[in-house]
This record gives C-alpha cells, sequence and structure tokens, in this order.
C-alpha cells in the first residue's frame, strides 16, 4: 500500500531535523568563506554553551526568555494569527514591570514585589497586542501589518518614556536601578554548579509556562476551539465558535506571555529597565516557534538551541573576529526560512522513500 | 521658528522620498501578483551593502548599482521559489529574509571592511547631483531660481528614475498585457490560469521586477543618501514602504503619494527637533516617527479609507485538477 501521508514520527522529528541541519549546513558554508572551520567553530559553541557549568547557567538563562518568546508566537499561531509583535509587546511589558516596580519596591517584600511586577509586564503586553487583535477581529486589518507598526511605535514610545526616567544626575539611557526586594532570586543558590550566572527562577517559571499551554490547548476546550479556529475558521464558526472573541482573547494571551519574557532580562540581569532592551528575543521567537512546531516539547527544545547559539556566539565572537555574534542572527533567518517558509521541502523525497522501503519489504 | 524653513522642508521630502517609492513600487508589482512582499526591508538592506561595496571597491557608483540590482533580484528569486514554486508561507519567508540579511550584511561588512559593520565612505564614488543647464542664469531669481536649482534640477539621477517609474508603473499595471496578467493572477488566478495565463510564471516574472526595483531602494541609500552603508540603515523603510500600499490601496499615484506624505514627516521630524512652537511647546523627535505608523494602523482601520487588499494576495496559487 502506498501512503499518501507521512507519518507522525516524520513530521513531528524527521522534517524539523532535517531543515535545522540544512540551515545549520548554509550557515557551516558562509562560515567556511569567512575563512574559519565550521567544526572548529562548532566545537567552541558546544563547549563554551552546554558543556561549560557556568555556560550552560547562561544558556538557560537566555533560553527563559526565549520560552516566554516562543509561546507567545506559538499560542497566536495556533489559531492561525501571526504575530510579529512579541518584540513590541515585550518592550512594552518590560515598561509595565518597571512602572510597578518603581511605584512599590521601597514598600513590599520580594516574594510580594515579583507576583506584582510579573502581573505589571503581563498587563502591558496584553495591552499592546490588545488593538492588533482588536482590528483583526474587528475590521479585518491583517494582524501581520499591525503588529509590525505596534513594534514601531513601541520602539518610539519608549524612547520617548525612558529618556522621561533618566535619575537626576545620569547620563545612560535606563530608567532607576531596582530595589534588591525586586531582583529574581538566582538558581545558583540551589544548584552552585552554575556559579555566577543570572539563571534565576524565572526558567522554572518559564517549564511552568510550558506545561500550562500544553495544558490548555490540548486538553481544554478553550485549547479545542483555538485550535479549530486556526485549522478551519468557517468550520470553528459553524460549529459555534464566536471567531472574533477568539482572535482577541488569543492575541491577548499572546501579548500578556510576551510581556513576561521581559522579567527574565530586567529583573533577573540588569534590574533596571534600558534601551531596547529584548534585543530581537521577540523576533527570536518566530524561529523557535515555527521550529518547534508550536508543541511545548518542541519550544523547549529551540528556546535551549538558541540559547545556546546566543551564548555559545559570544564566546565564538571572541575567539574568532570574522565570526561576530550577528552571525547568529543570519543563522536565525535561516532557521526561520528553512523551518518556517519551507518547512515540507523535503516531504516528498522523504514520502517516496518511506514508499519505498514499505514495498521492498512487502517483496 | 526661525529654524523652521518651509523651503528645506519640501527639499529633503524630495529626497527622502525615492527609497520609500522605488520598495512601495517594488512591493506593487509583487502584491499585484498575488505575493505578500514582506521582505523589502531585507531586499533593501542587502542591496544597500553591496552597491555601497562594489561602488567603494570599483570606485563607480554604476557598477554599485548593477551589483545591487543582481543581489536584489537574486533575493526575489529565492523568495519567488518560496512563495511559488514550493508553496511555502509567504510571511515567513519574508521574515526570514530581513532577519538573515540584517545579520548577514554586518558580517560580511565587519569582514571586508573592519569598520564595525560600516563600510568606507564613498567620497567620490558617489552618485552626483545633476546640475540642469542655466541653473546659474535663474539663481538670482528669488523663487524660481531655488524651485530650478534645488527641487528640480539639483537631484541625483536615482531621483528622477524615481519620479519617472511613477507613469511608467501605472501604465504597466493598467495599460499593459503583463499588467493585465499580474492583476488577474492576484485577484483570481483561477480564471487567470482557465484563459491561459500561466499563474506562475507571471508571479515569478513580477518578483523579478519587484527584485530590481527594490535594489534602487537600498543603492539610493547608500550611494546617494549616505556615501557609506551602515548596519541596519534602512531602518524600517521596507515596511513602510508596504504601509503605503496599505494606504495607497495597492494603486500606483496613490501610493506615490503616500510615499511623498511619509517623506514630509520624516523632513518635519528632522526640521522640529528641539525647536519651540507656539501652544505645543516642543514636540519630542521620538513622537514625530511615530506617525507614519499611527497613520497606517488608522489607514488599516478603516477609519479613513477602505482600503482592499488584492484578493489572492498571501495564498499559493494551486492549480485545480
Amino acid at each position: 500500500m502506498k501512503k499518501t501521508e507521512l507519518p507522525r514520527w516524520a513530521t513531528g522529528f524527521a522534517l524539523p531535523i532535517l531543515n535545522l541541519l540544512s540551515a545549520l549546513l548554509v550557515a557551516g558554508l558562509v562560515i567556511h568563506l569567512l575563512g574559519e572551520s565550521p567544526s572548529e567553530s562548532l566545537h567552541i559553541l558546544i563547549d563554551s554553551a552546554i558543556l561549560d557549568p557556568e555556560g550552560l547557567g547562561y544558556t538557560l538563562f537566555y533560553a527563559s526568555t526565549f520560552i516566554f518568546a516562543g509561546l507567545a508566537v506559538s499560542i497566536a499561531m495556533q489559531a492561525g494569527l501571526f504575530n510579529i509583535g512579541a518584540e513590541g509587546q515585550m518592550y512594552v511589558g518590560g515598561l509595565g514591570l518597571t512602572l510597578a516596580v518603581l511605584a512599590f519596591d521601597a514598600h513590599l517584600p520580594g516574594w510580594l514585589m515579583i507576583p506584582v511586577a510579573m502581573i505589571g509586564a503581563a498587563l502591558f503586553g496584553a495591552l499592546w497586542s490588545f488593538l492588533p487583535g482588536y482590528l483583526q477581529a474587528k475590521r479585518g486589518s491583517h494582524v501581520v501589518v499591525t503588529t509590525i507598526m505596534f513594534n514601531f511605535i513601541a520602539a518610539s514610545l519608549m524612547n520617548y518614556v525612558i529618556l522621561k526616567m533618566i535619575p537626576e544626575g545620569q547620563q545612560n539611557p535606563a530608567s532607576r536601578v531596582f530595589a534588591d526586594s525586586a531582583s529574581l532570586p538566582l538558581l545558583n543558590k540551589i544548584f552552585p554548579v552554575f556559579g555566577d550566572t543570572p539563571l534565576n527562577i524565572s526558567f522554572l517559571l518559564a517549564i511552568a509556562a510550558l506545561v500550562v499551554y500544553g495544558v490548555i490547548v490540548w486538553r481544554s476546550s478553550w485549547g479545542y476551539k483555538l485550535r479549530a479556529t486556526g485549522l478551519n475558521t468557517h468550520a470553528a464558526h459553524y460549529a459555534g465558535v464566536r471567531i472574533d472573541r477568539m482572535i482577541i482573547v488569543t492575541m491577548l494571551a499572546s501579548g500578556a506571555l510576551a510581556g513576561l519574557g521581559a522579567v527574565n532580562s530586567v529583573m533577573g540581569s540588569t534590574h533596571y529597565l534600558s534601551l531596547n532592551f529584548p534585543a530581537g528575543a521577540g523576533f527570536v521567537g518566530i524561529a523557535i516557534a515555527l521550529m518547534g512546531r508550536q508543541h511545548p516539547v518542541g519550544i523547549f527544545l529551540s528556546s535551549v538551541l538558541f540559547g545556546a547559539l546566543i551564548q555559545g556566539g559570544f564566546d565564538l565572537s571572541l575567539e574568532k573576529p570574522n565570526i561576530p555574534q550577528e552571525t547568529f542572527i543570519f543563522i536565525q533567518g535561516l532557521i526561520i526560512l528553512f523551518c518556517g517558509a519551507m518547512e515540507n521541502f523535503y516531504a516528498p523525497a522523504l514520502l517516496k522513500l518511506i514508499n519505498l522501503t514499505r514495498t521492498s519489504k512487502e517483496a | 521658528m526661525e529654524d523652521f524653513h518651509i523651503a528645506s522642508i519640501v527639499v529633503s521630502m524630495i529626497r527622502n522620498a525615492p527609497v520609500l517609492m522605488f520598495a512601495a513600487m517594488a512591493g506593487l508589482f509583487a502584491e499585484r501578483s498575488g505575493v505578500v512582499d514582506i521582505g523589502l526591508e531585507g531586499k533593501i538592506l542587502a542591496s544597500a551593502f553591496v552597491s555601497a561595496s562594489v561602488a567603494y571597491v570599483t570606485q563607480n557608483p554604476w557598477l554599485g548599482i548593477l551589483a545591487g540590482v543582481g543581489v536584489s533580484s537574486a533575493l526575489a528569486m529565492v523568495q519567488a521559489f518560496v512563495s511559488i514554486t514550493q508553496k511555502g508561507n509567504q510571511l515567513v519567508c519574508g521574515i526570514a529574509i530581513n532577519i538573515a540579511m540584517s545579520g548577514l550584511t554586518f558580517v560580511l561588512a565587519q569582514f571586508f571592511f573592519h569598520e564595525g559593520g560600516r563600510t568606507p565612505d564613498l567620497r567620490e564614488a558617489r552618485l552626483f547631483d545633476v546640475t540642469l543647464p542655466g541653473t546659474e542664469l535663474l539663481s538670482n531669481i528669488p523663487f524660481i531660481g531655488w524651485l530650478y536649482g534645488h527641487v528640480i534640477g539639483g537631484q541625483s539621477v536615482l531621483v528622477y528614475l524615481a519620479f519617472l517609474l511613477v507613469p511608467v508603473v501605472h501604465w504597466t499595471i493598467y495599460h499593459s498585457r503583463f499588467g493585465l496578467r499580474l492583476r488577474a493572477c492576484g485577484e483570481n488566478p483561477h480564471a487567470a490560469d482557465a484563459a491561459g495565463v500561466s499563474v506562475e510564471r507571471t508571479r515569478y516574472l513580477a518578483m523579478l521586477v519587484a527584485g530590481v526595483l527594490c535594489s534602487f531602494s537600498g543603492a539610493y541609500l547608500a550611494i546617494v543618501q549616505s556615501g557609506f552603508f551602515l548596519r541596519d540603515m534602512s531602518a524600517g523603510a521596507g515596511y513602510l514602504a508596504l504601509s503605503t500600499l496599505v494606504f495607497g490601496n495597492w494603486r500606483p499615484l496613490h501610493t506615490v503619494l503616500g510615499c511623498l506624505m511619509f517623506g514630509l514627516f520624516g523632513a518635519i521630524q528632522i526640521q522640529l527637533e528641539g525647536v519651540e512652537l507656539p501652544v505645543v511647546g516642543s514636540i519630542p523627535g521620538s513622537l514625530v516617527q511615530m506617525i507614519p505608523y499611527v497613520v497606517t494602523v488608522i489607514v488599516l482601520a478603516g477609519l479613513m479609507a477602505k482600503s482592499v487588499a488584492p484578493k489572492a494576495i498571501g495564498k499559493p496559487f494551486v492549480k485545480s485538477r
């Protein structure tokens, strides 16, 4: 019997790996053209990002932000919405967090301050995604274009707001430094292996968020409606899903998740709000969602991969000046291209191969 | 109010607009044929880098422009392959190209020139401004001298090309055979297919035109406006060009008006910096910067005018059996 569809292990595992390898192959080729050895670079990368415990700490630290960004893009994708605005939502989420901290950090103890700040971050992130969601639902304006616009508006707005926040006598475009009550507990207190890394409890929060995401999307009736909307809007509408409300709520959830991504870097590492702190994490979220196929395990693995690329890439750029950190922005683009836009590039060949092995077995 | 010169605003508006005009015309071809072109930004950036580098190495701006055309068209063909042949997600593909180019141009600029992701100043290899005959003669007449010497004349060849393109694009889209097929593929590809038009070929051709046009935008940025390539120098021009398409309802003449308007905002922003205005006081530049994006959202929301995208936009064409 010939198969016309790929089995689940192929679409869920083999194809993403093949796509990822293609992206890394192109990246390796570019590194080779830059006059460096791809295998040696890979060696340095793995050594500094995975094998070295402190490096691993940093890898997981970056991954914590990326998990939230990946979740934000993923949950929107489940409803068939392409949220490019995670970057802006994270940026504005950082503002909500900072406003909460600046208002209360002198009065509240840490165990109360941190949740309040997180609510601030989620609230502002959701606020920033509300209008694109509303306009998509009610006026049919494409969410891709509006979220791109909102990224730019966020950048300009934050430029303005942060300049207003600079404490007197300071030059650095950043808010004042937070009080100690607003810094996240570090994980090296429990696991001294990680050494002096900013890895903090937001990593655990990110894992929890992954679990909650998985349960809500695949085990709740809302998640069922969400996926139905994404798979076939008309069918979902016919079955009684209120599409406009679905779109708005999904975008709110997406924005809130992106906003929560700000918690890790602002409260876990810098302890103040600075210009352009997301540094592209929102866009990394797009790559992660596509590579991880919006599945919690996939999102986790892709986030760790990107965390390792950032951390290892940093060390690599110190050793090999021809491979600056920006190389990894390029690799990120390649991964989006191969895992996202050309996700089914290898599908026909793989199907042929599977059918071929089947017939040879039967014969 | 003394620093607030209408004259210099008009001149800088005309100099700002071509970046958007080339990219918007490129996007117009792609999107009218049914392919979403979010990748304008990446193509602008790539052609800006390549044209600046080649112009510097050869000390010839024309070769720079030519190289820019090459690389931008090549990227457009990658996009076409993914969107048309592979039937992949066009939005994702565009985003991928933008992100990849943002990284790669920096890496290569650093590799070749070691100036922190910048290319060396072009100096003499910059594209010269055209001085029209008789500028000298008219320069003493108050308004006409300025108009002839600094608005109509005194621009680079690419500025003239940008404005000349407008009627050409309008004619091509609405009055040529290619234009008719292009619009058919963007509105109803199945009907076009039934009439014997190859949807795939038409879209490939449209993407090629888009690649060529888009390259001028990058070349203009690098060779005319700044005289070097700088990291992420397109600064959202590709996205703004897309929003002028929304603004202009995917019609060439209206889209150009949108480009001029955004060029005007850019000019005003520079002029407003630190100037005390009556009633409102000084307006921070970052807030003026926001205006084009806010206007786009308002237009998208259908509050000013209804903007209707080509019907088949973003949908890969699957030939019916």
